[in-house]
């Protein structure tokens, strides 16, 4: 049991000499994407060959989460813990390779594996700016340990030692951070109206459901750093009044549901949740509950149907969350990587946040880059970097130097971005002036060869089989845009056909219930916009 | 079998019990009982809804709502493949049609056989693989048409011999 900032000190002093004492870190990339092409293995060979190794530079193997650069996986990371030389990082390595990694950090073979090595100065690693991240590829998500000895939970603590709720509100405030599930609410404000509603029961809810098809940020967070997250709940939950929180995580990501609850189990163990945390009267519960895999669940009111136990359908706001959440009680919802944000913005006060991004969108995005682009995988910028630096310094440009044609954002409820909008700053102000929306994070560059039509239908597509069927707008209206859609790839619409696309739109957004139908149209609407001669192309006379 | 000497109802019973038999533990009785039996067959929902009591029509609801949920037997052998943007954008859609027309199944459903499902996911997380499928455990990315199609056949040829 750690039971004050005092204690969490030394203890974090204590296990960060423990680490100094070994001088080459050997950290595997254990992400999703690693694992999936054989990053056990490759863990298990390092080991092996380490264990019969006696001389040379003493070196520890520890499972790491995401790195970032998936394209090259799997990854192997060096580190050397006196700093007497940078990261070095090993690319598509191969269980066979483990030998000649070991004796090269080791110090008997040469320098590095040169056939292997990965360029650490390119912008990919450059032009990134880590502080949701800071621990993915260098902590292992398993061990409470290492999120210690990387200043865990001294924020919590500080906190409840030191500051009122109000003032760590005041500090969230100050940063200007912004949900990032969508819709880049001022978490500040959302926080501040559950801390005003007067109730005996709170709830802190972390959205970790992650609908949007394409995208895996929340994902990479919950499985590298998953006592952030409950760290930054803990926070919230401080600063509102809260008691109870809960994790809604998708089935489909069982390594992440896992992990979060490996972590809380480690957390109560310890003392850094559970009751009476830190010798205050502060006491605090998490639960994981696992979705279905309906998109419609992400929404706030759908999810928090889904964890009373009932299908996920949606409902009408207001009321909101913060005076009727929960079984009917105040609640603060936020998203994963909004939650990831909060330990740092308290251990280096709001001010410290604010000045990374613009005026209006502070701090860092994480995202997913996809689609057609060199460098697939997980990148945390500044936000008001221009889309073009994004897409073409950090993300490596387009595939096989083909020409750029669009890039979508947001997902479902995104629009598509065309190359003369590339200088545009990610703002959540600016996409939403083209018609997208800063979304969650997933990035999916697409080249000459997509189909805007079809694309624009491929998210209809999706839109239609996730509506709840609760509203008839949505229920009926996305099925006939589908249809719609349908005729302009079989070159079979008419004048008519245009004029009736247009209207539906409207109408969907305009009268649905919840936020997937309102924002279903957008993919056609953006792409209308922008892409219109190849909706004209789709038409029976013209073609 | 009954509810009775089947352990796998036990195993829905200590979900339910760790949640207090409240109404609320229903979609995670429902996750435990797929996991222990394959899939969610009428006998499980019945017994779930008598523990948490509630009307079996609510059990029956919740469990088609939500697609994790599988209502029928998987196949011997489970091919799914991800339908989620990046691989689509990278040719999913052309797979999955190759699948359909080698395997005569529609997506989400098991040859006559019963050799093999065919099903649909949105997004492993795994999207620079893209296109990715999962062959019973085993993930493989960057696949096509015919990879796939190939991969397919020998996972259920392996378990001929
Ligand atoms: C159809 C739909 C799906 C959504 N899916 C998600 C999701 O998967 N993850 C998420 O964090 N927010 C999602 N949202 C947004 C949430 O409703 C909510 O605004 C958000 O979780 C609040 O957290 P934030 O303020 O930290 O962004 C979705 C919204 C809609 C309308
Ligand atoms: S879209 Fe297929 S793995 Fe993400």
């Amino acid at each position: 049991m750690i039971q004050s900032v005092e204690e969490l000190e030394s203890y974090a002093q204590q296990l960060r000499q423990a680490r100094a004492e070994v001088q080459e870190e050997i950290n595997v990339c254990m992400g999703t994407t690693c694992l999936a092409i054989g990053a056990e293995a490759i863990k298990e060979d390092l080991e092996a060959c380490l264990a019969k190794k006696s001389s040379g530079r003493s070196c520890k193997v520890r499972p790491v989460g995401c790195n970032g650069l998936c394209a090259q996986g799997p990854l192997v990371m060096i580190n050397a813990t006196d700093e007497s030389h940078c990261e070095t990082i090993y690319e598509k390595v191969k269980p066979e390779d483990a030998q000649r990694i070991i004796d090269c950090t080791t110090g008997t073979g040469e320098a590095c594996v040169k056939d292997i090595t990965c360029q650490v100065d390119i912008p990919f690693f450059t032009r990134q700016k880590k502080i949701v991240l800071e621990n993915a590829g260098y902590i292992d998500p398993d061990s409470l340990e290492d999120y210690i000895a990387a200043d865990g939970y001294q924020a919590l603590f500080e906190a409840l030692s030191h500051m009122s709720p109000e003032e760590v509100i005041n500090q969230v405030r100050t940063s200007g951070l912004r949900g990032r599930g969508g819709g880049g609410y001022p978490a500040g404000l959302k926080w501040d109206s559950v801390a005003k509603a007067v109730s005996e029961q709170k709830y802190v809810i972390c959205n970790g459901d992650e609908g949007d098809p394409g995208a895996f940020m929340d994902r990479a967070i919950m499985e590298s750093d998953p006592h952030r997250i409950l760290e930054g709940m803990a926070l919230c939950a401080y600063a509102v009044g809260a008691s109870e929180g809960y994790i809604y995580v998708r089935a489909e990501y069982p390594l992440a549901v896992e992990r979060l609850n490996r972590a809380i189990k480690q957390a109560e163990k310890n003392g850094l949740l559970g009751a009476k945390i830190a010798q205050t009267p502060f006491s605090f519960h998490v639960e994981v509950r696992l979705g279905g895999g309906a998109f419609v669940c992400g929404e706030a009111t759908a999810l928090i149907t889904s964890i009373e136990g009932n299908r996920g359908n949606p409902r009408q706001k207001p009321p909101h969350l913060s005076d009727h959440g929960l079984w009917g009680q105040p609640t603060v919802l936020n998203n994963v990587e909004t939650f990831a944000n909060i330990a740092p913005i308290l251990r280096h006060g709001g001010e410290w946040y604010a000045q990374f991004g613009t005026e209006k969108s502070k701090g860092t995005k994480v995202f997913a880059l996809s689609g057609q682009i060199k460098h697939t995988g997980l990148v945390e910028v500044p936000m008001g970097m221009s889309l073009r630096e994004l897409i073409y310094e950090v993300g490596g440009g387009i595939e096989a130097d083909r020409a750029f044609k669009a890039v979508q954002t947001g997902g479902p409820s995104g629009g598509c971005i065309p190359a003369d909008q590339l200088d545009l700053p990610i703002e959540y102000e600016s996409l939403k002036a083209i018609g997208s929306i800063m979304g969650s994070g997933g990035i999916i560059v697409m080249d000459e060869t997509s189909s805007m039509v079809e694309v624009a239908r491929f998210f209809v597509e999706f839109c239609m089989s996730e509506s709840c069927g609760k509203c008839v707008p949505c229920r009926v209206g996305t099925v006939q845009l589908y249809n719609l859609l349908s005729k302009f790839v079989n070159k079979e619409a008419t004048d008519v056909d245009l004029a009736l696309l247009e209207d539906l739109c409207e109408m969907i957004r305009a009268t649905s219930l919840c936020g997937l139908g309102q924002t279903a149209p957008n993919p056609v609407v953006s792409t209308l916009h922008y892409f219109k001669e190849e909706y004209l192309a789709g038409m029976k006379d013209r073609a | 079998m009954t509810a009775k000497t089947d352990t796998r109802f036990k195993q829905v019973d200590r979900t339910m019990r760790k949640l207090g038999y409240e109404r609320s533990a229903l979609i995670e009785s429902l996750h435990t009982a797929q996991e222990v039996f394959g899939y969610l067959e009428k006998e499980v929902l019945r017994f779930i809804a008598q523990r948490l009591s509630l009307p079996y029509s609510k059990v029956y609801g919740v469990a088609t709502f939500y697609h994790f949920f599988r209502l029928k037997p998987q196949g011997k052998h489970v091919c799914v493949l991800c339908t989620g943007t990046a691989c689509y954008i990278k040719g999913a859609d052309k797979i999955l049609a190759a699948l359909e027309r080698r395997f005569g199944v529609k997506a989400g459903e098991a040859t006559e056989d019963g050799e093999l499902s065919i099903l649909s996911a949105r997004c492993f997380g795994s999207c620079s693989l893209a296109p990715v499928a999962v062959f019973d455990k085993q993930t493989i990315g960057h696949l096509d048409e015919a990879a796939t199609v190939e991969a397919c056949e020998r996972m259920c040829d392996d378990s001929e011999r």
